[in-house]
């Protein structure tokens, strides 16, 4: 047998063949016997009292099985709870109901629920609820919502704050009074819509006899789903089952539990029939979280050759109108930890307002906090080398961590597992060939063509995380994984993990790792997520945790399975158990490669137990609870080539070049698939996406005709390159892969068209960087400084 | 997204389909690709109490010469017309323009007769239509009727057409003369991909090489598509450098009552159909120059 390593190999992705041909089972793909539909009333207004509510008509509607009002739910439906309080940051969690008691507090909040016969039915009765509002003012920006005299959103949060939470490490203070250069910008990390390509939905089933409640729910993490749907509707968690099985994507869309899954919950139980809620796209545009949305100061300081000495960092960021589970989370630990990038920043202080505004709640979108850090810190380091007149290349290398220093411990106190930045940084300049570009930029801009080449090196902190610190960070939960691998009497291998991939990979990638583990087939082996029935327990699928934290977790379970299968082995040859030797799925004995049993040998013999060694109990199966140890950093290169044409605004990108250490790579066809699709959404940001809410409080851009998520034909080929620096901190030595490609990539982008723009004076975009805007800044640049740089075809 | 109900009927002859459309409240609506009609409906901005689908009536749909022009059935679909090698060698112009439509689901579905029937301020065959001068033909219970270009769009989403006509073809008067050449450029909006800003330019140049005629469509950048009038006056005869051009294009907006959303201002649209106009103008020079394309 050809000697052939699963581990490393890019092998096909085995969920591809039911996602592509429509076979999959997504939760609108649940159709149950009797089963109804629920439509939910969505606020119009931003903000609004509601002075009446009549649902007389609606309910009367030939079809209409019943229709709630936030009263109906009220003291019958708990409120949605928060599941991140951060610690000293005097967090104030207004009550966030399933359906608005008396005021709306975004376009979108939820007013009413009708089920019925069918959707449409249901969406028609939408029509016949008669709701008077008095509108109240309306705040969404949230610089203007702490502003004086603003209108407010809850009582128990007094010029909307709803925290202020605070980082620091070394002096700052004396780092900027001692300061030779200091650079400052304002930074706007524009709102987002994650739009998965599934929209969300739930279809709840109640079981009278049994008094349980089973939810099919679009979810990255059924445990959690389970555990706040039983604070909600107060059924026992050990009632509520919750399968979530097929997932289109989540981009942390699918962290939270949602007013929408409660309600329906709720309806199956009081109608005592199942009942499916799924968005509409619309619906999905403003009720599912949006991501991002920051305002920030930032100020730099250094010395004049180049040494970087402080950082300090205010940060607003819009929270919405209520807190989404996670929300506290995102612009504080998983933000403020990150500003000082890979930098050796002894100094540095950050403050975070979260602000409550008349919006769609804010929270987890890929990268969540890390992509705004790096972006700050990345953009900082381009406008101090503009001030410095140094290049980029340079200063970076001047204050990177350099390689020995690893374990390093940054200023914030985490630390870094390893990396070697001076290292990626130079594979990327040799991709692009950068000298060279140097030449041909200065050569252009003679001409009036302006090519900008954008840096990013960053690093990134996930694989979340040990239990004491999501702990000590406030999040209410822990983040351990569990994983079982079973052999059965057959040889087939079932593994569980209470991580939930949807999308990602890892029904593939983890059978590898157990393939590898027990020399069996890759086709023999299923992984079962996503089932809290059939599954122990499991923090879910986020923060680029599943592989290194899940996926360490099956590698210790399988290693227990072999050890298992050894002693059966060594006790079927009657050997030593220590003269076992165990290749490509046989235990065999040392020195006589002939006396050896396969794996499923093994595994026959152990599940029918006739001949087990004295004190083995029978199966072939093992669990293994893995906490880990700490976090992981994945680093990387990322280096963006864009042609800016100044006479339209447009921005082209000619290159673009990745260059990831996610750690060792298990399969590297998929790794490339997650830095692709990470870079996809990085450049959305940079160039097309961005929620834009009008005076009102209207999501302007809430269609995908006005909300541009960027198609193939608007990203440029990726060239991904990987280095492989193993993470000390797990049995897998890798890092996690899911979030780099967002984290690293915005700032490449901005960082790229900024440099293509030096000549006309311009040094910051902001974003969505489109042609009109890129035009604007040309223009404004042109009229301030009363000089044209070349231009072409006039 | 969920329409509110509607009635259905797909007749397969032109005469059933005007009889339907008569009489009704004005809720009765054609449907042709449903590429624009359906999503409006969807999205319950559109309520027609009933759809009467021309798509089954075979004398709608189709592409023929006819002397000096090409004439083109209304629910001829945009793959039609791409694949149509008649369109390819005397209207290469509208094979520019229907090449950047929307995507391929779009172009399978759209047709020329529902795009002009919809009169959306971005649709780029407006632009077209205009700039070669086309003539719509139309049915109604009172006989058909023809309707030149220049008098068919009425404003933003507004034709001439009369509630229950049928928009039933279009005549293309052919652009393959000597010294001809034409271009459609545009601006694409980055997430619906109709036209933010789209000109069709026709340049025919006189033996000593001045400019014997320019005809310039504008779309997208305005509420209804225009003709160019200032730019095509200041080509007129002229020998067509860069400058001229340049010049020349300085007009695009001229007469346009500019639209305004929160991707593109009414001024960057101006702008935009300053520097497309110069453009396509340099483009169709070079074409009817004998350069590439031509
Ligand atoms: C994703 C997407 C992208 C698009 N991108 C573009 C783009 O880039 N450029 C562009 O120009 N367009 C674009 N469109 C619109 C597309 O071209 C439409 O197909 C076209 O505008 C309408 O044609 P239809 O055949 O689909 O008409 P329908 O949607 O069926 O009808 C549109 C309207 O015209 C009426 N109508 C249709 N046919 C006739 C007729 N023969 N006589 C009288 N009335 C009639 C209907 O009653 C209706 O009011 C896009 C559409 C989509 C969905």
């Amino acid at each position: 047998m050809a000697v052939t390593r699963l581990f490393g190999s890019s092998v096909k992705r085995r969920e591809d063949p039911r996602l592509i041909t429509g076979r999959a089972m997504y939760t609108d793909d649940v159709k149950l016997p009797g089963m109804a539909y629920m439509a939910i009333l969505r606020s119009p207004y931003a903000h609004a009292r509601i002075t009446r509510l009549d649902t007389s008509r609606a309910s009367k509607q030939p079809g209409v099985l019943a229709v709630y009002t936030g009263k109906d739910i009220d003291g019958k439906l708990n409120p949605m709870p928060c599941a991140w309080l951060p610690k000293d940051s005097d967090l104030k969690v207004p009550p966030y109901r399933a359906l608005a008691l008396d005021t709306v507090r975004f376009t979108g909040d939820g007013v009413a629920a009708v089920v019925a016969t069918s959707a449409y039915i249901a969406h028609d009765a939408l029509d016949l609820i008669d709701v008077d509002y008095e509108q109240l003012p309306v705040v969404t920006e949230q610089t203007a919502a702490v502003a004086a005299g603003a209108p407010q959103l809850h009582e128990d949060a007094p010029g909307n704050q709803a925290m202020h939470w605070r980082l620091g490490g070394g002096d700052v203070d004396s780092a900027f009074r001692d300061a030779e250069v200091v650079v400052r910008q304002r930074i706007v990390q524009q709102r987002l819509v994650p739009n998965a390509m599934e929209t969300r939905g739930t279809v709840a089933q109640w079981d009278p006899g049994m008094g349980e409640l089973t939810m099919y729910n679009t979810s990255q993490n059924p445990h959690i789903a389970r555990f706040i749907s039983s604070v909600v509707t107060g059924i026992p968690e050990n009632k509520i089952r919750v399968i979530a099985r097929d997932v289109g994507g989540g981009f942390g869309s699918k962290i939270p539990v949602y007013p929408g899954d409660m309600l329906t919950a709720f309806a199956a139980r009081e109608l005592d029939r199942p009942v499916k809620w799924v968005e509409t796209r619309r619906e999905n545009f403003v009720a599912t979280i949006h991501g991002r949305d920051h305002v920030q100061e930032v100020e730099l300081a250094a010395r004049k050759d180049g040494t970087v000495t402080g950082l300090r960092v205010k940060a607003w960021a819009n929270l919405g109108a209520y807190l989404s589970m996670a929300a506290p989370g995102v612009p504080t630990w998983l933000f403020g930890t990150m500003v000082t990038g890979c930098y050796t920043i002894p100094n540095f202080a950050v403050d975070v307002f979260g602000v409550f505004t008349n919006t769609t709640p804010v929270d987890a979108y890929r990268g969540a906090g890390r992509p705004e850090a790096a972006f700050l810190i990345e953009r900082m380091m381009d406008l101090l080398a503009v001030e410095l007149k140094m290049d980029p290349v340079d200063l970076r290398r001047k204050n990177f961590i350099s390689k020995d220093a690893f374990p390093y411990t940054a200023a914030s106190t985490l630390q870094y597992d390893s990396g070697d930045y001076d290292m990626t940084l130079d594979k990327a300049l040799e991709a692009v060939d950068y000298k060279a570009l140097r030449r041909e930029q200065e050569e252009g801009r003679k001409q009036g063509r302006y090519l900008g080449i954008g840096l990013s090196t960053y690093v990134e902190v996930c694989g979340l995380g040990p239990s004491a610190a999501a702990g000590a960070m406030g999040f209410q939960g822990g983040l351990w994984e569990p994983a079982t691998v079973r052999v059965l009497a057959t040889g087939k291998a079932l593994v569980y993990t209470g991580t939930n991939p949807h999308g990602q990979g890892e029904e593939t990638t983890f059978a590898q790792i157990v393939g590898e583990e027990l020399g069996l087939p890759i086709e023999d082996i299923e992984v079962i997520h996503g089932d809290t029935a059939q599954i122990s327990m499991g923090w879910g699928t986020y923060g680029s945790r599943t592989t290194a934290v899940g996926g360490s977790a099956i590698i210790l379970a399988a290693r227990k399975v072999r050890d298992k299968a050894s002693k059966l082995a060594a006790h079927l040859l009657e050997a030593a158990p220590e003269d076992i030797v165990f290749d490509q799925g046989r235990f065999s004995v040392k020195g006589s490669p002939a006396r050896a049993k396969t794996i499923q040998d093994i595994a026959l013999m152990a599940n029918v137990a006739w001949d087990m060694p004295e004190g083995m109990a029978p199966g072939l199966e093992e669990s293994h609870f893995y906490d880990p140890v700490n976090f992981t950093f994945p680093f990387g290169a990322h280096i963006c080539v864009v042609d800016v044409d100044a006479d339209t605004g447009e921005v082209h990108i000619r290159r673009y070049v990745a260059v990831d250490d996610c750690g060792l790579v298990i399969n590297p066809m998929i790794v490339d698939g997650q830095v692709h699709g990470g870079v996809a959404q990085g450049i959305g940001q940079a160039l097309y996406e961005g929620a834009i809410y009008d005076e009102g409080g209207q999501l302007i851009t809430g269609s995908m005709m006005d909300y541009t998520v960027p198609n193939s034909t608007q990203i440029p080929t990726i060239e991904t390159i990987r280095t492989e620096t193993p993470s000390p901190v797990n049995p897998l030595g890798l890092k996690g892969v899911g979030e780099t490609g967002t984290i690293a990539s915005t700032e490449a982008v901005v960082n790229a068209v900024a440099d293509a723009l030096a000549p006309f004076g311009i040094h910051h975009l902001e974003m969505p960087m489109t042609p009109e805007r890129v035009w604007r800044t040309i223009e404004d640049a042109k009229r301030q400084s009363g000089t044209t740089p070349a231009t072409p075809g006039r | 997204m969920y329409p509110a109900e509607f009635d259905y009927h797909a007749p397969t002859a032109l005469a059933d389909a005007l009889h339907l459309l008569q009489g009704h409240d004005g809720t009765v609506k054609v449907l042709a690709g449903g590429q624009s009609l359906l999503p409006l409906m969807k999205l319950r901005l559109a309520d027609a109490s009933t759809l009467v689908d021309i798509g089954r009536i075979a004398e709608l749909r189709g592409i023929r010469e006819d002397g000096d022009a090409v004439v083109i059935g209304a629910t001829t679909t945009y793959r039609d017309i791409l694949d149509s090698a008649v369109v390819g060698r005397r209207v290469p112009l509208l094979v520019d323009t229907v090449r950047q439509i929307g995507d391929m689901q779009v172009r399978s579905r759209g047709t020329i007769g529902g795009s002009l029937a919809h009169a959306d301020p971005g649709g780029d065959l407006p632009a077209t239509i205009l700039a070669v001068d086309a003539q719509m033909t139309a049915a109604g219970s009172g006989g058909t009727r023809t309707i030149a270009a220049r008098d068919f769009f009425t404003g933003m989403l507004t034709t001439s057409l009369n509630e229950g006509e049928v928009l039933t073809s279009v005549r293309l008067p052919a652009l393959d003369q000597a010294r001809t050449g034409s271009a459609y450029l545009k601006h694409r909006h980055p997430a619906s991909g109709y036209a933010v800003v789209g000109v069709a330019a026709i340049v025919r140049l006189a033996a000593d090489g001045t400019c014997q005629e320019a005809r310039v469509g504008v779309t997208g950048a305005g509420s209804q598509a225009m003709r160019a009038g200032g730019v095509e006056s200041a080509l007129q005869g002229k020998a067509l450098d860069d400058a001229t051009l340049a010049d020349a294009a300085s007009h695009a907006a001229e007469g346009l009552d500019l639209l305004s959303d929160p991707y593109a201002s009414a001024e960057f649209r101006g702008h935009l159909a300053q520097v497309l106009t110069r453009r396509a103008l340099a483009a169709a020079v070079a074409r009817a120059r004998g350069g590439p394309g031509a």
